[in-house]
This record gives C-alpha cells, structure tokens and sequence, in this order.
C-alpha cells in the first residue's frame, strides 16, 4: 500500500475516499472513529507539516457522529458519508475562519457555506480543517502564506508547492481522504505532483466559484487532491455542476465519474499527444523528471495507447500571458479589501484621510507577493499601457486556446510533466519572483484554454526518490475520460514504493 | 435664446452644444446581481446580501427583469439591440463601492444608435398654434450598470460617515445621447420626452428628487458655423428640470464670456449649486481617474436572441408621441393639452378611462381644457395637491366639468367648489362630492333676479344715468353687483338678460 508506511500504531490504516465511503456504509468502521484517527494523524504531523490553518475537532466529531446515528436509524447515507476531507482556505465554510492565507482577512468567518462545501456536506463529507496556502493563492510554493509555509511530507525542509501546498502536504500525509484546492495556474496540480498525490482541475465553468475568494476570475476553478485517481472522480463528482449562485457555471450535465471508471485499464484506441514544447524541446526541464515521463510515456504505450508528438507553438507565450491575466484580474478582485468592511482596518489617528485608511489597511494587510500582483495588474490595465498589455495577453489567450483546440481534435488527451522539477528546498527561490513564475510553465496554459487537467504521480525521481507528477490534459466538458486515462495509467504505474515521510524528517 | 441673442457687431456669435448622460433606476424588484429588494425608505442596510456587500467569495447572477427593461428602453428610443454585449469593470475605490469596482457595460453596450424626437408636439410651454419641425435628437446608447450605495457624513453632528448599502446593486441604465441639443429647453424637453417614456415603458418611476432619474450634461460652446466641438465641462448635481435648464444656461454664458475674451476652457467636471445658482469646479482630484475597464470574468457576456427581443417588442405600451397625436387626431385636443396630459400615463389613462370607450370629442376637449385651465390653476394656488389626486379624481372631475359647462355652476361657484375640495383632508374624489353638494345651484328664479336687479340700480343711479347717457360697458358692472346679490349663484344668461331689458327697456 502506497501510504501504509504512514499509519500511527493503533490507529485505522490510512484509506482513501472510496475506501472509507464504503467501509462506513459497509458497517466495518464508524465514521466518529475515521475522524478521530484523522485528527489524531493531524496532531501527530502537524506540527512539522504545518498543513492546517484550523482544525475543527468539534465540527468534525459532531458531523460523523450524525454519520454514525444516521447508519444506526437505517437513514440513507450521502455518497461520503463520514468521509473526512480538507479545504483550502480559499474556500468558504460556513462557521470556519477563512483567512486566504492573508493577514488581510485573519479573524474573519464568512457567513455561508460555498456551493462546493454544500454539495460536500450534503453527500455526507466531513470537514475536518482549512487546509494552508499561498496568500490569495499568489505562489508555487506555499511561502507566500502570511501564517508560514507548508512543508513537503517527503521532505521537510522542502516546499510542498503551491498554493494549494497545505491541501497536497494534508493529502500526502494522510492527514484526511483528501480535500479541496483551488487552482488558477497549477495551484492544484503542482502541489500534487510535488507531494506525489493526485491533484485534478476540471473545466472552468464546471465547479461552481460561489464561496471561493477570487483571485484571477477566469482562471480559478476548485479542485481536487486526493491519493488516487478513484478518488479525485469520488469528489469531483459530488462537487461539479451547474449552480444558480455562480453565473458562469455550465449547464451541462455531469457524468458520475466514479462509477465511470472502468477495471478494463486499456487504453487500446486512446491518442496521446506529447506536445514538443513540454518535453523534447523544454528549457529548464529537470534531467531525472525527464526520464520519469519518458518511462511513463512508454508504460502508456505499452498499455495500448498511441502515444504521439503535438506542438503547442503559443505555448512559450502562455507564462508571460498568465501573469497579466491573473494580475489584471486579481489587481481588481483585491480591492474589496480595503478596510472599510471587513478584514484588517490600521488603526489610524483621529482626522486621518480615506486614503491614508485604504493605503495604510492594505500596506499592512497584503504581503510582498500580493503587492507585487496587484501593481503588475493595476499596470497592465492602466490607460496607455492596456492595449500592449492586457489586451495582448488576451489575444495571446485566445491563441494558446486555439493551440489546444487543434491538438485536441487529433488526441483524445494531452500529456507532458506537471513541474519541471521536484520539490525544491525551502526559501531557494524565496527572492526570486521570476523563477518561481516559471514553475508554473507547464500548467498555466490549460488555465488559460480553460481545460480539464489532472497529475498523477509518476515513479519517484531517480535520485532524490522525490516525487514527479505526470499531466494529462483533456478536452473541455470530458473530465470522465481524462479521469479514465489517468485510472488507467495509475493501475499500469502500480504501487511505488516511497519511503516515509517521517524518514526524511531527521 | 441666451447666446444667439448676445451678439454686438463686433463680436462672433456662439452655439451651445449639449450632451446628455441620463441614469434611470429600473423599477425591477430585485437588485442587478443579487435577490435583495430594491424598495425605497428601508432602514439603512436592511436590503444587503454577501453579494451586494461584496464579501470575498459572492458572485454577480444576471437579474433577467433588469436586461428586460433595458431591452424595452432601448426599443421605444428607436436603438439597435445588440444580441451581445459585455460588462466591464470600472476600477475606483469608494467606501460606499463594496467591491472597489462598478459593473457596467463598457464599450459594448446593450442597445446603440437610437434616436428620441423633440418638437412642438412635446413642450409644455409653446403656445398653441406654434409651428415647427419636430428636431431628432441621437441617442448613443443605453447600458446596463450597478448603482452605488449612499455615503452620509456627519449626521446627527457626529464627526464620521456612514455607509447604506441599500442602493448599492440596484439597477440602473445610463441613456446617453449624441451632442445634438443646443439649447437649454431643448434639453429639458429631451429630458421631459425621455423621461415620460421610461414612465409608460413602466421601467423607471421617473422621480428626479429621490434620484431615480438623475442626468448629468456636457456643455460646449463654439462659434455658429464652426464643425469642431469645443473643450465640454460637465456638469453634474442636478436635480430638477430646473436647474438642468438653470446649470446649463449658467454653462453656456461662462463659457461664452471666456471665450469671448480668448480664454481657454478648462476641460473640467463642475458641480451645480443651487443655493448660489453657479457651476462650480469639483476639486480636479475627484475627476482623474484611470478606471482601467476590462470585461468582468464573473459575468458571460449577454446575448439575446431573435425571440426574446421580439417577444419584448410585442410588449411596448402606445409611447408618449403617439398618444400625444392620437389624443389631437381623435378628440381635437390643442398640442399644449396633449402634451400635459400625456406626461404622466396615470393622468392620461384616467383622463381617458373617465371619458370611457368611445369619447365625445366635445366633451373630451371640454374635459382637456377644464384641467389644463380650472384644475392646473387650482393646483398651481393649492400645493397640498398633486397632479396624482387629480388623476384620480377623474370620474369626479368630469362630473363637475359637465355641471359647469351646463350652466349648472357659475364660475364662482367653481372655484369655490375648487377650493373647497383641493383644501379639503379628505381623498380629492369625496372632497370634490362633498363641495359639489354644499354648492348647491344657481338661481334660476325669476323673481328673485329681477328682485336683485331692482335693488342693486336703486343703489347706482349715477351708474345707471352713465348707462343711459350711452356708456353701455357700465353693463359688466351691473352683472357683477347682482351677482354679488346673489352670493355668486345667480344664472348668468338670466341675469344679463333681466338686466338689459331693465336698462334698455
């Protein structure tokens, strides 16, 4: 068992989603317990992982003690009943404080539950904690957070990535089924591939936004991490769909994934298209990653799939049009923080200006890298710049679309590396903003196309054994066969054998 | 006209050219982007939602009334619906701004290029039987935006502003029209026509003090015949047709006098006073702003199909102009009269649900005429009374009218009725039964006129020698004494007729 090397003595073996769903409905362990052992796990690690911004024991406990009565009285039980999951802090529950990471909002608690956390209670899920991150979800590396960084379960003085880092290093650890993230250019994925869990970000549009903080609108959707690719299926399908409270949710009916995925993992008749620009010809693509998606490009062959070259020639363009996108959209998501409301007010001197209270709140509020984004935003929108700037990048947008829409006709998925490299040591590139932009660089673009894409663990790094995430791209709206080529490749992988986290801690 | 009357021989002449920027409140029943009502007069913020609030997390939804409306406006001005448009944001921070920016429809709006007719046929105050071509005034376009919430400072004498977000979301369309107006009336009358068919369109109460209606103006001046525009101010803070008239007139002659001695004109947003009826500059900071548009990702762009924008089409209501020259054509009705009446729907409708289905155009005139002369004079000496009471009087109004023009009522006997009813406590309806019974009717006795009469020339034998001397416009005085006599009630046609067989006789 991939995660059997975590189990605390005498707590219940470390289960995935499905897993616990149907030992719960089975009668083989009670929810109250599952949740117990989850908190338990989270007072063992945390304090090394620091995964968790809060932690609801009282929540938790009450909610799978309904679980359990529920059972008890022969009541139907939601397709997670008594499933202890995680969300990132991004994401509104009703009750929870919700900090996004930021001093900004410390001490605020939201007043409604967002779409997803509904749909997560009402198929029965526990929630266990507010998973930590990047601060607006701005950072590939968790060190943004204004509460201190994750730390990687494989390696503590590595970063667990970002910015779902908290959720990825949660997940890895064991510490819950799985949760919930956000990802905007890989917020989801990249953490993933670098805690060596499986992180899924569905079509734009087809995840409800209600109740998530915005940061680059057209860009953020929520997704899934979780230990396997059942799993992800397991969640996303309780949580997709449209929703009334979210306009730009798609009406399109969603297919229970989970039952979808078929025990046939052949993938006889699938093409695959390798795009160039993500592999043969990607600058600064680490040497032993490299080799870890070339083998698994293979197993993927081997398992009956046409494995093919694509090219993505806008692709080269998509890190420089992503950071004026998101920046432009983030400069104006971020100004409802101004201390008027809600959030951090400075404590200003009778008769002080509007403006010394806006300048003064948000100076204190937001840190470095939201500054930084906020300004970069501000600028490309600014009058006289838009066009070269803003404009541009949405023409370039529409180019890398257009990109994926092409390759996507002749493949039925895309797949390449989700990071270049593994999980790099903390603060290395902590006062280079440039460097940590392109980390990004192979999971912006399906952000950008407003694609389905998913990583998967591939084999270990061969020689820091860390982990290497593998990605598949999909076609818009078709999750369930992207998550049908990722099952297949997980089944073909098999086990790895990693070695502990707490192994690597020393 | 201020400025073509201006001109000396040595100085040019110079134009005024006039835009307008109208915001009207859509009378949907809940706010733009949220389900938050949109009532007037609630405590402040009562109407607020995470939404409306701008908590982190809330997302806009699309209220589909409020596209309705739009579309219908953009219908009855004669404009081209789009079947896609776009909201944008417009970036600035304002305490009562919740999200630190407004959603509005930037470069694509959703109706362009209509037009709004303005003439004789819709000025209140032409004489009748004036000529002139109606003038087509351009409408640029009509969009979709979000009102703000309402900032109060210092109130109760505390030293600090106060937030009601009640307002904030609820549904606006901002009308502007093309630089066409050259007049300060002309403007008014835009405003007037516009406003009355936002009214019938039922899309907008059309109430300049609470602010549902509210316009801004862009003023230039350049000399007759110059093509270019010359540098706008524009002028905001007005709330009345009046001070749109006053502000603009106040415009044009500043900008005219700083032309005439070669100054330039500052390109600047100015503020209406009424107090010191003058335009004022807004301090230049509150003006530079960089609102940095861009399509809001939250919100797909808006289409509308064939069907729907057909099906809206099939929903206008007869617009002011048309009921105005149907009201003419039919009922012989002066332009003046039409144009009153047709200024509010609620007016005109009971003016004609109280004539019923098939008027007599004599007594419809009749009707027009008693409450554009008798009513509106009451109304204007009487300010307890609105022009609602008397939309709702109608029936009552009618009744009285046809007693009057009988003869049944002398004039006197009117007005006392008039007083009685419009200074009354009571609804205008009862108030106008109870006067009507109190009147009581005229003196059409015989004996009791020619009593009067004998009475009153007994008292004026130096009147009556005069008359007989052959000043026989001493006649009017005579009438008015017996009258008099007869507290007012006396039978004109009797009167005049007993007296001048008296006097001639």
């Amino acid at each position: 068992m991939l995660h059997a090397a975590l189990s605390l003595p005498g707590a219940p073996a470390v289960m995935g989603v499905v897993e616990t769903a149907h030992a719960i409905a089975a009668g083989a362990v009670r929810a109250s317990d599952v949740a117990a052992a989850a908190l338990a796990r989270i007072d063992a690690f945390e304090g090394d992982l620091h995964a968790f911004l809060h932690v609801d024991r009282t929540g938790a406990l009450a909610a799978a003690e309904r679980v359990d009565a529920d059972r008890r009285a022969g009541l139907p039980l939601g397709p997670l009943a008594g499933v202890p999951v995680h969300i990132k802090d991004m994401i509104a529950v009703a009750g929870m404080p919700l900090t996004a990471g930021s001093k900004m909002l410390a001490g605020w608690t939201p007043p409604l539950d967002a779409t997803v956390v509904a749909r997560l209670r009402a198929a029965g899920a526990v929630l266990i904690g507010k998973t930590n991150q990047d601060e607006f979800a701005m950072g590939s590396s968790n060190e943004n957070s204004a509460f201190g960084p994750s730390r990687n379960p494989w390696d503590r003085t590595r970063v667990a990535g970002g910015s779902s880092g908290g959720a990825a290093a949660a997940t890895a650890a064991g510490l819950g089924c799985g949760g919930l993230g956000t990802d905007t250019g890989g917020s989801v994925r990249q953490p993933a591939a670098l805690c060596g869990v499986v992180g899924f970000k569905p079509t734009w549009g087809r995840v409800s936004r209600a109740g998530v903080v915005a940061f680059a609108s057209s860009l953020d959707q929520v997704g899934t991490l979780t230990r396997s690719v059942a799993d992800a299926a397991a969640l996303y399908t309780a949580i997709a769909g449209s929703d009334p409270l979210d306009a730009t949710s798609d009406p399109r009916p969603v297919a229970d994934c989970a039952a979808d995925l078929t025990e046939a993992k052949d993938l006889r008749g699938v093409r695959l298209g390798v795009p160039i620009e993500y592999l043969d010809a990607a600058d600064g693509l680490d040497a032993g990653v490299r080799q870890r998606i070339e083998e698994a490009l293979a197993t993927l062959a081997q398992r009956g799939a046409d494995v093919r070259r694509v090219s993505l020639p806008h692709v080269r363009f998509g890190i420089a049009a992503y950071y004026l996108v998101c920046t432009a959209e983030a400069s104006a998501n971020l100004q409802r923080y101004d201390g008027v409301r809600f959030g951090h007010r400075a404590a200003l001197a009778p008769g002080a200006t509007l403006d010394s209270l806006y300048a003064t709140s948000r100076g204190e509020g937001f840190g470095p890298e939201v500054k930084r984004r906020i300004l970069l935003g501000t600028f490309a929108l600014s009058a006289g710049f838009h066009d070269a700037y803003y404009r541009k990048a949405c023409q370039v947008r529409r180019l890398v679309h257009d990109d994926f829409a092409r390759a996507l006709r002749d493949c039925d998925a895309l797949v390449g590396p989700t990071s270049p490299v593994c999980a790099w040591p903390l603060g290395a590139h902590a006062h280079d903003p440039l460097a940590m932009y392109l980390m990004d660089i192979f999971t912006v673009s399906a952000n950008l196309a407003g694609l389905p894409a998913l990583s998967v663990p591939a084999a270990p790094h061969p020689a820091s054994a860390l982990p290497v995430g593998l990605q598949f791209v999909g076609r818009a709206f078709d999750e369930a066969s992207l998550l049908r080529v990722a099952h297949a490749f997980e089944a073909a992988r098999g086990p790895c054998a990693w070695p502990a986290p707490a192994a690597r801690s020393e | 006209m201020l400025v073509t009357a201006l001109p000396a021989p040595t100085t040019v002449a110079y134009e005024a050219v006039i835009g307008l920027e109208v915001h009207a409140q859509l009378r949907t029943r809940t706010k733009i982007f949220c389900g938050c009502p949109t009532d007037f007069g609630a405590a402040a913020n009562a109407h607020v939602c995470p939404v409306c609030l701008g908590l982190p997390g809330a997302l806009p939804v699309l209220n589909a009334e409020a596209v309705q409306m739009a579309v219908r406006a953009g219908l009855a001005t004669g404009c081209e619906v789009q079947a896609r448009s776009v909201f944008a944001r417009k970036n600035y921070f304002y305490p009562d701004l919740p999200k630190g920016y407004q959603i509005s429809q930037a470069d694509q709006p959703v109706c362009v290029a209509g037009h709004l007719d303005i003439g004789d046929a819709c000025r209140l105050d032409i004489n009748d039987g004036a000529s002139g071509a109606p003038r087509r005034i351009g409408i640029t376009r009509i969009h979709l935006e979000e009102d703000a919430g309402k900032s109060v400072h210092g109130e109760g004498g505390v030293h600090a502003s106060f937030i009601n977000l009640n307002r904030a979301g609820v549904p606006l369309i901002e009308i502007v029209s093309e630089p066409d107006l050259r007049t300060s009336e002309e403007a008014v009358t835009y405003l007037r026509e516009l406003r009355a068919i936002l009214v019938y369109l039922g899309v907008c109460d059309g109430n300049l003090d609470q602010g549902s209606f509210r316009c801004d103006a862009n003023v230039s001046v350049r000399p007759v015949g110059q093509q270019r525009l010359g540098t706008r101010c524009e002028i905001k803070n007005m709330n009345s047709f009046r001070s749109v008239r006053d502000a603009i007139d106040y415009e044009i002659a500043r900008q005219t006098a700083l032309c005439r001695v070669g100054e330039r004109i500052a390109q600047q947003t100015r503020l209406w006073n009424q107090e010191l009826a003058r335009t004022e500059p807004m301090r230049s900071k509150e003006e530079s702003h960089d609102y940095r548009y861009f399509p809001d990702p939250d919100l797909l762009p808006l289409r509308i199909d064939e069907a729907v924008f057909r099906a809206l089409a099939a929903t206008l209501p007869e617009l002011p102009a048309q009921k105005r020259t149907r009201l003419q054509r039919d009922l012989g009705l002066s332009a003046a009269v039409a144009a009153t009446l047709c200024e509010e729907p609620q007016r005109v409708d009971r003016f004609e649900a109280a004539l019923g289905t098939n008027p007599d155009p004599k007594q419809a005139s009749a009707l027009a005429h008693f409450l554009m002369a008798q009513v509106a004079g009451a109304l204007n000496r009487m300010e307890q009374r609105s022009w609602d009471d008397v939309a709702a009087a109608m029936p009552e109004l009618l009744t009285l009218c046809e007693r009057w023009r009988s003869g049944g009522l002398s004039n006197k006997m009117l007005a006392e009725v008039l007083q009685q009813a419009f200074l009354s406590e009571n609804p205008l309806p009862d108030a106008l039964l109870a006067a009507m019974a109190q009147a009581g009717s005229v003196v059409r006795d015989e004996g009791a006129v020619q009593a009067a009469v004998d009475q009153v020339l007994a008292a004026h034998p130096k009147e009556l020698q005069r008359y007989r001397g052959g000043q026989t416009q001493a006649l009017g005085f005579f009438i008015g004494q017996v009258m008099r006599r007869l507290a007012g009630k006396g039978d004109a046609a009797l009167v005049t007729d007993v007296l001048k067989r008296r006097l001639d006789g």
